[in-house]
């Protein structure tokens, strides 16, 4: 079961690891990212495209249910304007055992850093406007798990 | 016949070209994505400024990331954008 919902409301992360983990697996994994309060920073304003971004996620989760043995996966991504310490995304797996749920919820957010078409737009408390610059970091984790 | 193209652009290729998306019509000598840039950057002073560093823009045709070397093909819309920042 993959479930992928981009969307600007919030999302229930502990309904979201319940659903997952009724499909009777032994471990569920997640990852919740959420806005970092930096400096004086009052909210990201999350861009995206549409026509291209569900499937960017899903071929993610495809990708993930290739390489483990995966019961479920649900990945959450909201867009819009979000305040700090407001979600932005979960990465959730279920597998029977929890190495493969771990790792793939590890590898999901990584391909994610680097694939999934979103843009974030950093806005101050004075209103001043910065976009987000790709850290090289996240290439290298991305990367990495073709090594 | 020519080739029709929609151009949609992202965060701040967006903000700085001052449009979301356009239909460009593309010669018959323009190919691949690289000829595209480039024709472009002919037509009209306004890609200069945004299109002057190529190693800060990612291409998506037809919803699938491309390279500059990239066919254009029969597809229906190029997206330009800087690298993706999301998660």
């Amino acid at each position: 079961m993959i479930k992928i919902t981009v969307m600007e409301g919030d999302f229930d992360a502990g309904a979201e690891i319940k659903n997952l983990g009724a499909l009777g697996g032994g471990a569920v994994a997640s990852f919740v990212g959420q806005v970092r309060g930096d400096g004086d920073l009052a909210a990201l304003e999350l861009e995206h495209y549409p026509a291209m971004t569900e499937k960017s996620l899903r071929k993610i989760a495809d990708k993930a249910s290739k390489k483990w043995t995966l019961r479920g996966i649900t990945i959450i991504h909201r867009v819009g304007r979000l305040q700090v310490g407001e979600q932005i995304v979960l990465a959730s797996a279920c597998s029977d055992h929890r190495q493969a749920a771990i790792e793939a919820c590890s590898y999901m957010m990584d391909q994610l850093k680097t694939v999934a078409p979103f843009w974030k737009k950093e806005i101050g408390q004075d209103g001043s406007e910065n976009w987000v610059e790709e850290r090289q970091s996240d290439i290298e984790a991305a990367t990495s798990w073709y090594d | 016949m020519p080739h029709q193209l929609n151009i949609v652009y992202f965060a701040w290729v967006k903000e700085r070209l001052g449009r979301d998306q356009e239909i460009v019509v593309c010669p018959e000598a323009v190919q691949t994505i690289g000829e595209l840039v480039a024709h472009l950057l002919d037509m009209d002073a306004v890609y200069q400024a945004v299109f002057s560093d190529l190693k800060k823009l990612r291409f998506a045709l037809d919803q699938d990331f491309v390279g500059l070397e990239a066919p254009l093909g029969n597809a229906k819309e190029l997206a330009i954008f800087p690298p993706v920042t999301g998660g």
